[in-house]
């Protein structure tokens, strides 16, 4: 009776908490809840966290990049084995706790049910599950860092026999927390996968049709599915290798009739998937924003989903692009070659619709639409240098070079912080109630892109110089020891300063905004998709009365209208048909 | 391009310079472009008052040749970049031209050796020259190397000669380069190896034929063979290595 | 918990398809995945090394043949137990389940004694490539029949009293899939040799 679980009645919505009514335990209403727009927030905050600790690894080890060997403020003193563990974290934790979690889990658990017009998820408490797993999972994959031996420093990619074997990654039990964690947290994704795909499948209000879901939607779900199809074989490969870790069989031993290369495949034919998975939903998040803010249609909304389909078919077929040179068949890189250059070609027209989309727009320079508009001027440089890598010919000189860490950057960071940010600044008066201060949103913005810029600028040309990846120190390396290239490396590390530095403003925004943030009404941006029609924040259940939906997300300055929205639920008047 | 970054030294390191700059050719004028429009876009219909916005929906048949023109075009550039990526792909990687030397290269944890026919020429005989941290090769001259690993994947990396391969344990894996150039360059491991892998550094030294018989001579002479073998680089690593160990 | 959160999204249908069979689709769309990415994996390894067959000759067909039959009965089991729900016939719907439940109970029990039998003549996990896949691929499968039957017996109790009859529906799916992974490790494991 007292669980928020009776928040799932459609009564819900009209007279929402009394105090003193329902009794309801912060335990209850905070950590066992089941409404979906709390556990977006359980996500959100979680994977917020999880980002300030994995910004705070890449300072550590930036700092010993440009200062090598010498004490970390706030550290320490940086050893190989500790360097190693520190990338690999940071990289996993990136990925899997942060850009999965804010932009699938915290967007899609909040947006899904609002968006397509019904009071939850089909399944709330596998839902409750989902994030109590993931929780575990992050917890697990902090703990590694206490363990003897310390946390798995083999690389995000966890390749064996390194990652199989003890006595040659020298941290036995972090490397197994390591699997187990992101073991877990692939559990966790695929329960929240069902949910989001069945959910927009079955669950969607009276007459929206196929084309009426909002894209963000669309893409969260694609994105969900690309995960699921993708996951399986690593699962698989997970528990090989646990095996080899633990139960002493020899799956990717190759003196025992394995074979290494075995996991690479498993590991990339989800590896590849997976950066759209981060990806797909970030675009989704900016095409929500660059609508409202131009005041326009999406130029070419089928356009848009026949592309993403395009590339998530595509995407299955191009990981062995980061093996080029990993011993596999040499004939198999000039396949591989050809279908990573062709996946440029759904992209490149997705991204052309969104900038078409300005056109003829009503530009307003919000903080969300900067965010917006800097997603698809940073993607840019990231996509066109992947183009570099995807041909085989000259992948063979930037492979595991700072090239390529450039390049992952230039597109994970717009897709992880940057369609973060731009999500979190647009939809924070409908989470919170209250708008966010844009001052201060546009000195975060500002300071945070172009400290972006300075540090992963400098790495394209000392990736180009041939700095190898997760190296501590090149002392040993006389070419990179030129004092150009430490001088770049101080200019990034310098970068990432500026740019912990430039946080600050958004916490502050963030939590003054909580309390003092102007109120926000139910749709302060002038919005047409259905979560713009709820209170701000929205109660539990969601809808006083259930919406019914009568056109696509879209329609901004349709002619013939006195206002230049048109939300998705309003009927048509009778006066307005003789207009039409 | 790469050459004002990192030395060519190698006969196919000017193929895959000029594959990279073919490359930042086409997608730095799609990158302009795109980068152009946008901001233009952004000036052109920011918010002014007495401007209304326009209804496009994109699907207008005047309108979709802005997606079907690029939609074109980008498959005819990603054309024009297979084509020759394929095709030095296959010069360095697929097809090796007949060797005149053969090295063996060992890699482990965290070291680089190296095995190759002392005086008389030939492979796995008493006379091979065995070195760690420290490969001499002849200019103007094909080598095929083969590649193992002893314990962990490692990767045989020569950033001047553009030379990359993966060493998998369990594998012998083939390769080959010509050096174009005398002097001593790096040689570095760029496959994630465990604790060592930043201290995994070796030296290729490229030498004229006639070097190269006065250093094999040098070598092969039993009395200095010992002291020469361990080289001196590698030792001090070694010690690093124990020092930096936690 | 007092309450059984069901949500509205949970009682609509847009597809047509009720929710928990489309769930059910999904969750054998996804398991579907790691069995094939296991299997695949088993069977590059497998052509690759021949003398696989030696260890592969150890297995015991016959007792492979019989949890085939075995499996094979219980899903026949299943669909009639989903015929009764379909009828509103709770009961005997229940008594169906339970006895594909005891099939799945004779399957593991064959596994066992057939494992038992493996391990005393010193096959183990850690015995060579061929047994590790055996043992990993049969295992993860015995898992799933167990949580299977698991669920059959939970869900019985409600059946029998006819409520929740639809799940009668995807329990019966669920074992289908899960029979059907074993027609494919059956000659997988056992008769290529
Ligand atoms: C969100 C993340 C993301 C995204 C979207 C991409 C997108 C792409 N990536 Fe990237 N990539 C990573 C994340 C991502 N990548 C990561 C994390 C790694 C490293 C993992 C590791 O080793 O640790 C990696 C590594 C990586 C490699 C392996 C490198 C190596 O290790 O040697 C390759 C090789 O092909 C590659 C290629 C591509 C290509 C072709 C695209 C394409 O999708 C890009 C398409 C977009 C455009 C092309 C831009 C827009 C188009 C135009 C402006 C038109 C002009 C274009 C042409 C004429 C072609 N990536
Ligand atoms: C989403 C992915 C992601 C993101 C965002 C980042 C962000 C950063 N990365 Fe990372 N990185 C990876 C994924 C990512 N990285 C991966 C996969 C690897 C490979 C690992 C491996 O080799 O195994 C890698 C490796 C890697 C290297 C290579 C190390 C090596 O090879 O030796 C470097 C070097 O400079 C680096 C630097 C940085 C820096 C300076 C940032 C900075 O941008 C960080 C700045 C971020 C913050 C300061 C946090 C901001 C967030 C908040 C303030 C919270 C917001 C609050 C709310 C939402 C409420 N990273
Ligand atoms: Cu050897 Cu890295
Ligand atoms: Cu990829």
């Amino acid at each position: 009776m007292t669980t928020p679980a009776t928040g799932a009645h459609a009564h819900a919505g009209s007279h929402g908490h009394e105090p003193g009514h329902h009794e309801t335990s912060f335990f209850h209403k905070y950590l066992w809840s089941t409404d979906h727009k709390m556990i977006a927030m359980q996500y959100l905050f979680t994977g917020a966290a999880l980002a300030l600790i994995g910004g705070y690894l890449a300072y550590v080890f930036r700092m010993q990049l440009a200062f090598p060997g010498h004490v970390v403020p706030g550290y320490g003193l940086v050893t190989p084995n500790r360097y190693n563990s520190l990338v690999t974290i940071h990289g996993s934790i990136m990925i899997f706790w942060v850009a999965m979690p804010v932009l699938v889990a915290a967007f899609g658990n909040f947006l899904i049910p609002l968006m397509i017009g019904c009071d939850d998820m089909v399944f709330p408490r596998i839902n409750r599950l989902s994030y109590q797993i993931f929780l575990l999972s992050a917890l697990i994959l902090l703990s590694s860092f206490l363990v003897k031996g310390g946390a798995f420093g083999g690389a995000w990619t966890s390749y064996p026999p390194l990652s199989a074997k003890g006595i040659y990654n020298l941290s036995p039990l972090g490397s197994t927390l390591w699997l187990v964690a992101v073991a877990l947290e692939f559990v966790a994704f695929l329960l929240g996968g069902l949910n989001f795909i069945v959910t927009t499948m079955n669950g969607r209000a009276p007459g929206m049709r196929m084309w009426d879901i909002p894209v963000v939607v669309w893409m969260i779900v694609i994105a969900s599915v690309l995960f699921m199809a993708s996951v399986g074989p690593l699962i698989a490969g997970a528990i090989m290798l646990l095996f080899d870790q633990r139960l002493g069989t020899g799956f990717f031993d190759p003196g025992r009739g394995g074979d290494p290369l075995l996991w690479q495949h498993l590991f990339w034919f989800f590896g590849h998937p997976e950066v759209y998975v981060v990806l797909l939903p970030a675009l989704g998040i900016v095409a929500e924003i660059i609508t409202v803010f131009a005041r326009k249609k999406l130029f070419g909304y089928r356009t848009i989903l026949y592309t993403t389909w395009a590339t998530g078919v595509l995407s299955f077929v191009v990981w062995a692009h980061h093996q080029f040179i990993a011993g596999i068949d040499p004939r198999m890189a000039n396949v591989f070659t050809i279908t990573t250059l062709l996946i440029s070609v759904p992209i490149t027209e997705m991204i052309f619709v969104y900038i078409a989309t300005l056109y003829g727009g009503s530009i307003q320079f919000t903080t969300p639409m900067l965010w917006a508009l800097s997603f698809i001027a940073e993607f840019l440089i990231g996509g066109v240098t992947g183009i570099f890598l995807g041909a085989s010919g000259a992948d063979i000189y930037f492979h595991d070079t700072y090239f390529v860490v450039a390049h992952f950057h230039y597109t994970f960071f717009p897709s992880a912080i940057i369609g973060m940010f731009a999500g979190l600044t647009f939809w924070y008066p409908k989470m919170f109630g209250r708008m966010l201060n844009e001052t201060l949103g546009k000195i975060h913005f500002w300071g945070t892109i172009i400290a972006f810029n300075m540090i992963f600028l400098p790495l394209f040309i000392t990736g180009a110089a041939g700095d190898q990846r997760r190296i501590y120190d090149y002392a040993l390396f006389p070419e990179q020891m030129r004092p150009e290239l430490q001088h770049l490396r101080q200019l990034s590390t310098v970068g990432v300063m500026i740019l912990m530095t430039f946080q600050v403003f958004f916490l502050v925004n963030f939590f003054w905004s909580l309390k003092h943030g102007k109120r926000a009404g139910e749709n302060p941006w002038l919005s047409n998709t259905l979560e713009w029609t709820v209170p701000s924040p929205p109660p539990h259940g969601n809808f006083a009365e259930l919406p019914t939906v009568y056109r696509g997300p879209y329609e901004y300055a349709t002619p013939g209208r006195k206002e230049d929205y048109w939300p998705q639920n309003a009927p048509i008047t009778p006066l307005e048909e003789g207009a039409l | 391009m790469l050459e004002r970054f990192a030395t060519g030294a190698s006969t196919y390191a000017p193929s895959i310079d000029h594959l990279i700059l073919l490359i930042a050719v086409i997608v730095g004028f799609w990158l302009i472009v795109a980068e152009i429009a946008l901001f233009w876009l952004m000036a052109r219909f920011r918010r002014r008052d007495g401007h209304a916005p326009q209804y496009v929906t994109g699907e207008e048949k005047h309108l979709t040749k802005w997606v079907t023109i690029p939609h074109f075009l980008v498959i005819a550039c990603d054309l024009v970049i297979i084509v020759p990526a394929i095709l030095v792909w296959m010069n360095v990687k697929q097809t090796l031209p007949p060797a005149q030397e053969t090295v063996r290269v060992f890699s482990q944890q965290w070291a680089w050796s190296f095995q190759q026919p002392g005086p008389d020429g030939i492979l796995d005989t008493a006379d091979d020259i065995r070195t760690v941290g420290e490969l001499h090769v002849k200019e103007n001259t094909v080598y095929h190397f083969e590649l193992r690993s002893r314990d962990v994947l490692h990767s045989f990396s020569v950033p001047v000669f553009r030379l990359k391969q993966d060493a998998v344990p369990g594998r012998t894996i083939v390769g080959w380069f010509k050096a174009t150039r005398t002097g001593t360059f790096d040689i570095q491991c760029t496959q994630m190896c465990g604790m060592g892998h930043g201290l995994m550094a070796g030296r290729i030294v490229v030498e004229t034929p006639q070097q190269h018989a006065a250093w094999m001579k040098r070598v092969s002479s039993p009395a200095l063979a010992a002291s020469v073998a361990p080289s001196s680089d590698t030792a001090a690593d070694n010690s690093k290595i124990a020092e930096v160990s936690r | 918990m007092s309450t059984t959160a069901r949500s509205i999204a949970n009682l609509r249908s847009v597809t047509g398809i009720p929710t928990a069979r489309l769930v059910t689709w999904w969750v054998i769309a996804s398991e579907i995945f790691i069995f094939g990415g296991l299997l695949a994996s088993y069977v590059m390894h497998r052509l690759a090394h021949p003398e696989w067959g030696i260890a592969a000759s150890h297995t015991n067909t016959a007792a492979g043949a019989t949890n085939t039959f075995v499996l094979l009965t219980s899903s026949l089991f299943a669909v009639l137990a989903h015929k009764a729900a379909d009828a509103h016939d709770g009961p005997k719907a229940a008594k169906f389940l339970r006895l594909t439940a005891l099939g799945g109970l004779v399957f593991l029990t064959i596994k066992g004694l057939e494992w038992t039998h493996e391990i005393r003549e010193g096959f183990v996990l850690a015995s060579g490539g061929f047994w590790s896949f055996y043992y990993t691929v049969a295992g993860l499968h015995a898992l799933h029949v167990l949580a299977g039957l698991i669920i059959m017996l939970v869900f019985a109790v409600d059946v029998a009293k006819n409520e929740n009859l639809p799940r009668v529906q995807c329990i019966g799916l669920y074992w289908h899939f899960v029979d059907i992974i074993w027609i494919f490790l059956f000659p997988l494991l056992y008769i290529a040799k």
